[in-house]
């Protein structure tokens, strides 16, 4: 259930007094990103909006939507990290319900710059236009 | 010190609960608070429509206008006042000598030449330009110390070349580039000369008679003046010559719908209401810029500039990108291999703002083949107090990726 997913990470931000703490957060879960594989990382899986590269690549098996992904920079990894283990596993259709109210809960927009804030929303629509090709397709 | 730094109010603003130590001056740098005032009072006190009216108040606000074209005259040391013309900023400058001088000199087969350290304003006009007049656009090579290849000079210009635009500073690395020897040398060959002084007419004293440049372009919001006002320099024989580059009120001369005749300089190229409230402020920057002294602010930056590179390579790790001879205004640097945004996003939390990514000079990042860089650039209000918290910051970004 993504919703049980998002109120997790709720709970995990809340024990956070510190950005600093965030931010190690964010880079420690980048490395739990499943990789994209290297042939993966073209233009079409580049995401438009982030002012460093990031690659976002999704399959579809037995109904649900796998999420591979990459950045060159650390923290934005991590935030691809965060919304696929938000997203992945999950169907079309409880993607493109989701309630995204946990990112402002998160208070992750306003600890990132615009840019990258953008890119986090391109990012989310990025996932969303996955879900919405795959329902299409099914 | 104390009392330059004061009179910058923004200077006082917290950022993240911290001071705000402001190091991003080349994008844009702060404005004193009398250049604030300036505009303020002429929109509680002036405003009107110039070059129109015969009443008292369009009168004074011509009269203010007017005076800023002479200063402006003056602080670059034109010959004449209307070589002086009032633009949005360096981009626009720079993309009406784009448009009106290659309508009138550039035909096919014809070729621009520019640099490879170019911002995108110096670059995608021209791109635009020789694409609509079937020209070429020729790059003069740099070296891996982010200087220009003056070498290549020979080969590189022929008769064909019709103009050759180069920046005066490099915003993405500082490089000073030796513009007058590179004006010289296309004068040699009858080829006008366009300098791109958006980085260097708040560091350095510009005299365009004795560059003998044939075009000057600078902003007036990186030389502590407002945003959306600029100056295109264009030596007579030229602007007189090229055609208009917008058409409507105030460039004309007389109108039927048959036939309209335009303006003399400096009119010709200012069509429509103009930014008076913002020139005036420039004036008032340009005055900031006399009293504090054009020596006084590069050797400030001079100091800084020297004490933030030693201090950055005490750190170890840190790779400087461009480290040219000559430098003014820029540190541009890595941490290690840390991306410069990961960088960026933590330095901000120290409430110090610098400037990440490839600073609209993307062939630059292209040629050291990185992402970008965290470029901190100086105004004369800095201090090394600030260059402190810069490389607590560093540390920081050091402690968290590497």
């Amino acid at each position: 259930m993504i919703k049980e997913k998002t109120d997790q990470l709720v709970n995990e931000f809340s024990l956070f007094d510190e950005w600093m703490d965030k931010y190690t957060y964010l880079i420690e879960l980048g490395k739990t990103v499943p990789p994209i594989d290297e042939d993966k990382k073209k233009e079409e899986n580049l995401i438009k909006g982030c002012q460093s590269r990031v690659w976002l690549d999704a399959t579809l098996a037995e109904g649900k939507i796998h999420f591979t992904a990459d950045s060159d920079a650390i923290i934005t990894k991590g935030i691809a990290a965060l919304l696929i283990r938000v997203f992945n596993h999950e169907t079309p259709e409880a993607i493109l319900e989701a309630d995204l109210s946990f990112l402002d809960t998160l208070g992750l927009k306003e600890h990132l710059s615009p840019t990258r804030s953008n890119g986090l929303l391109s990012m989310v629509k990025q996932i969303k236009f996955y879900a919405m090709a795959f329902q299409a397709k099914s | 010190m104390h009392s330059l730094r004061s009179q910058f109010p923004i200077l006082k603003t917290s950022v993240h609960n911290k001071p705000l130590v402001y190091l991003d001056n080349a994008a844009t740098n702060q404005k004193p608070l009398r250049v604030i005032n300036a505009i303020s009072n002429y929109y509680i006190q002036q405003n009107s429509n110039i070059h129109r009216g015969v009443h008292a108040l369009s009168q004074q606000a011509t009269e203010s206008y007017e005076h800023v074209r002479e200063q402006v005259k003056t602080f670059i040391n034109a010959k004449h006042s209307h070589e002086i013309i009032f633009t949005r900023g360096t981009t626009e400058a720079i993309n009406l000598v784009a448009y009106s001088f290659c309508k009138k000199y550039v035909s096919s087969g014809d070729e621009i030449l520019i640099s490879a350290l170019e911002h995108h304003s110096n670059i995608v006009p021209w791109q635009m330009a020789c694409e609509e007049r079937g020209a070429t656009l020729k790059v003069l090579p740099m070296n891996l110390n982010g200087e220009l290849m003056t070498e290549a000079l020979p080969q590189l210009l022929s008769n064909k070349v019709k103009l050759v635009a180069i920046a005066h500073i490099s915003n993405a690395l500082g490089t000073v580039n030796p513009i007058k020897k590179m004006i010289d040398a296309a004068h040699h060959l009858g080829i006008p000369v366009l300098i791109d002084g958006a980085q260097a007419v708040a560091h350095t004293k510009v005299d365009v008679q004795a560059l003998d440049c044939d075009f000057y372009c600078f902003s007036g919001h990186k030389m502590y003046g407002p945003m959306g006002i600029g100056v295109l320099y264009g030596k007579e024989q030229w602007l007189e010559t090229m055609p208009p580059y917008q058409g409507g009120g105030e460039m004309i001369d007389e109108v039927t719908f048959k036939k309209t005749t335009y303006n003399v300089l400096p009119f010709k190229f200012e069509a429509g209401t103009p930014n008076v409230g913002d020139v005036i402020g420039l004036g008032e920057a340009l005055r900031f810029i006399s009293d504090t002294g054009i020596s006084t602010i590069a050797e400030t930056e001079e100091a800084l500039i020297r004490y933030c590179e030693e201090q950055l390579l005490a750190e170890g790790g840190i790779t400087l990108v461009g480290t040219p001879e000559k430098k003014s205004g820029v540190v541009s640097f890595l941490i290690d291999n840390v991306h410069p945004y990961d960088a960026g996003t933590i330095i901000d939390r120290f409430g110090v703002a610098v400037r990440t990514g490839h600073h609209c000079a993307q062939p630059v990042m292209d040629f050291f083949g990185i992402p970008g860089t965290i470029r901190a650039s100086f105004a004369v209000y800095n201090t090394k107090a600030e260059i402190d918290v810069l490389i607590k910051a560093v540390q920081q970004v050091k402690t968290m990726f590497c």
